[in-house]
C-alpha cells in the first residue's frame, strides 16, 4: 500500500499554473497555425468564422470557459457558445435535434447515446473514432477534512469500525464508479449514507459530518483547501472516460474540429491538469 | 379549517355553519373552482396513466419499498407529536400574551416555510452537526451524534413542518372567544387550568387541523432529510428520498413509490377525517 500515501491534491497556488499556460500558449500558437491540417482548418490559418456551440458535460465548465478565452484569442471571428448540463440530459437534447456542433460528455454511455441517435460527423469520425474522442479521465479521490480525524490513508481504513464514510448512491455515475472500486478491493465498506450526487458527498466531508467520502479529483481541486485528497490504487479499476466528438448536425465541421483541436491541445490539457483531469 | 364558535353551542362545538339558503351556484365561483381541481388533480391522473401496473405487487411489496413506507409514516408522525408538544405552547403564547419582540418572533417562526429545505438541512448541520455548534457539544459530552440517525431524520421534519402547525393554532386562538377564558379566570381557574380546561378543547379543531397539516408535509419532506439526515435504506430512507432515488435510475419505479406514498397518506388523513368528524 505504499503508493496510496496520502497525496495533498487540496493546494495549488493557480497563478503559477496560469503563468505556464499563458507562455505555452505564446510559444505554441505560432505552430498551431502551421498545423492546420489541409481540408480541416479553414482556407487559409487563422481565418475561422462564424458561431460553435459546444455542449458539454456540467463538471468541463471552468475548464472549457478557460479554454474558451484562448480560443476567442486565435480566433476573434468565432462566436463560441456554451450548454453545460448533465450529460444524459444533453445527449437527449442533442437527439432530439438540438443545434449543437460539439459534444462533450462525462462518460462513454451517453456519447454511445448519440453516436445510436443524431450521429458523430462521419469524416471526423473516420479520423478520430466511431465513438469519439476520449480527451480526459476523472478518477476517485478518498475526500478527508483538512484534519482528517479518522488518520485516513487508504480504502482499507474506510472499512475500520466508527468511520463514518460518505457515498454517491449507485444510481449516480459516481456511485457506480465507487462500487466498482470497492469490488476491485474487495473491501466491504458500509456508510452511513448514499449521496444524491458527488457535491453532496462533498459537503458532509467539508462540514466534517462524515470521516471520508469518495469523490472525483477534480471536486478536491475546486473545492481548494477545505478536503484534502488523497489517491488510492484501486480507483484505476473506475475510471471515468469523457469522449469529445464533432457532431454531424454540425453547420461547420472545420470550425467544430478547430474546438477539439483547441481542447486536446497542449494548452487545453494544461487547463484540464490543473483542474484536476487525468489524461486518457 | 375554521375555529370553533363557542358562542352558540359552548367550547365543544364543532363549530359547523348553518347550511346556506339553497340558491343558484354563482358560476364566477364554480369555474375557477373546477380549474382548480383539475390543476390540482391531473398529475396525479398522469402518474397512474404512466404507472406500471403489472408489475405494481411485486415493486410494492419489495422490502426496501416497505421499511422506507415504515420509516416515513413512523417519523412523521413522531415528528407531529412533537411539534404539538412544542407548537400549541408557542402558538398560545404568541396568541395570548405580549412580550416585547412578539412580533420578530412570529416572523421567525414562519423562517422555515420561506427558506428552501435543503438550505435548512445545512443550518441544522451547522448546529446540530458533529462539528456544530451545540452537535459539537452533545458528542463531547454524551457521544450523542444525530446526522444519519432516525431522530435527524425528526428533527429535520419537525424544523420543516412545525411552523404550519403554529400558524394553524394560532389563527384559532386569536379567532376563539375570549370571553369563556375571562369568565372561567373570574371563578377563580389559573391560567393553566384556563388553558387545559377552557382554551384547549375550544380551538381543538384548528389544532386538529395544524397537526394534519404538519404531518402531511413531514411525510412529504425532501431537502432538509436528505441534507441532514443523509441517505440510507432503513435508516433515514425517507418515501420522499426513496422516490427520488429511484427517478435517477428507473421513473417507473419512482411512480410506484409516488402512489404508495399518496394512498397510503390519503387512507390516514381520510379516517382521521372521519374518526374526528364522528368523535364530536
Amino acid at each position: 500500500m505504499r503508493e496510496s500515501v496520502p497525496h495533498r491534491t487540496g493546494h495549488r497556488p493557480p497563478a503559477s499554473g496560469l503563468a505556464a499556460v499563458a507562455a505555452l500558449c505564446v510559444v505554441l500558437t505560432a505552430c498551431g497555425a502551421e498545423d492546420t491540417e489541409p481540408g480541416d482548418g479553414a482556407d487559409s490559418a487563422g481565418a475561422l468564422t462564424g458561431e460553435l456551440t459546444v455542449f458539454a458535460a456540467a463538471s468541463l465548465t471552468d475548464v472549457f470557459t478557460e479554454i474558451a478565452e484562448d480560443f476567442r484569442d486565435r480566433h476573434p471571428d468565432v462566436e463560441v457558445t456554451f450548454n453545460f448540463a448533465g450529460s444524459s440530459e444533453l445527449a437527449q437534447q442533442i437527439n432530439s435535434g438540438a443545434p449543437a456542433d460539439v459534444f462533450a460528455a462525462a462518460n462513454t454511455a451517453t456519447m454511445e447515446q448519440v453516436v445510436a441517435g443524431e450521429g458523430l460527423d462521419a469524416d471526423w469520425a473516420a479520423e478520430h473514432g466511431e465513438d469519439g474522442l476520449v480527451f480526459v479521465t476523472n478518477t476517485l479521490r478518498i475526500a478527508v477534512p483538512p484534519d482528517n480525524p479518522a488518520g485516513i490513508e487508504n480504502l482499507a481504513d474506510l472499512a475500520d469500525d466508527g468511520v463514518q464514510v460518505a457515498f454517491c448512491a449507485e444510481e449516480v455515475p459516481c456511485g457506480a464508479a465507487t462500487t466498482a472500486a470497492l469490488d476491485a478491493s474487495g473491501l466491504d465498506v458500509t456508510p452511513v449514507t448514499y449521496e444524491e450526487d458527488v457535491r453532496a458527498v462533498l459537503t458532509k466531508v467539508e462540514l466534517g459530518e462524515v470521516d471520508a467520502g469518495l469523490v472525483y479529483s477534480t471536486d478536491v481541486i475546486s473545492s481548494g483547501d477545505r478536503v484534502e485528497g488523497l489517491e488510492f490504487p484501486e480507483a484505476e479499476e473506475a475510471v471515468n472516460d469523457y469522449p469529445i466528438g464533432v457532431l454531424s448536425s454540425s453547420g461547420d465541421s472545420a470550425l467544430a474540429s478547430a474546438w477539439v483541436e483547441a481542447v486536446t491541445s497542449d494548452e487545453g490539457a494544461a487547463v484540464l491538469r490543473d483542474a484536476g483531469f487525468g489524461t486518457p | 379549517m375554521s375555529a370553533a364558535t363557542p358562542g352558540r353551542s359552548g367550547p365543544a362545538s364543532r363549530g359547523r355553519a348553518p347550511r346556506p339558503k339553497s340558491g343558484r351556484v354563482p358560476w364566477i365561483l364554480v369555474v375557477p373552482a373546477v380549474a382548480g381541481v383539475l390543476f390540482l388533480v391531473l398529475p396525479f391522473a398522469g402518474m397512474l396513466v404512466r404507472a406500471p401496473w403489472p408489475t405494481m405487487g411485486a415493486r410494492v411489496t419489495d422490502p426496501t419499498v416497505l421499511a422506507a413506507l415504515w420509516l416515513s409514516l413512523s417519523t412523521a408522525t413522531v415528528a407531529t407529536v412533537v411539534s404539538l408538544l412544542l407548537g400549541v405552547p408557542l402558538a398560545w403564547l404568541l396568541a395570548r400574551t405580549e412580550f416585547p419582540g412578539r412580533r420578530f418572533v412570529r416572523a421567525l417562526v414562519t423562517v422555515p416555510l420561506v427558506i428552501p429545505p435543503v438550505v435548512g438541512g445545512v443550518a441544522l448541520l451547522l448546529v446540530l452537526g458533529r462539528n456544530g455548534l451545540v452537535g459539537r457539544y452533545l458528542d463531547a459530552w454524551f457521544g450523542l451524534t444525530l446526522p444519519f440517525t432516525p431522530a435527524a431524520v425528526v428533527i429535520a421534519q419537525v424544523f420543516v413542518a412545525m411552523p404550519f402547525l403554529v400558524i394553524s393554532v394560532e389563527g384559532a386562538l386569536r379567532g376563539a372567544d375570549r370571553r369563556y377564558e375571562e369568565a372561567a379566570a373570574t371563578l377563580g381557574a389559573d391560567r393553566v387550568t384556563v388553558f387545559t380546561r377552557v382554551t384547549l378543547p375550544m380551538v381543538l379543531p384548528g389544532i386538529g387541523a395544524g397537526a394534519v397539516l404538519c404531518w402531511a408535509r413531514a411525510l412529504g419532506e425532501f431537502g432538509a432529510t436528505i441534507t441532514f439526515a443523509g441517505n440510507f435504506p432503513g435508516a433515514t430512507q425517507t418515501m420522499p428520498l426513496a422516490v427520488y432515488m429511484a427517478m435517477q435510475r428507473d421513473p417507473e419505479a419512482a411512480i410506484v413509490l409516488s402512489l404508495v406514498l399518496l394512498l397510503v397518506s390519503l387512507v390516514v388523513l381520510a379516517t382521521l377525517r372521519e374518526r374526528w368528524v364522528n368523535a364530536s
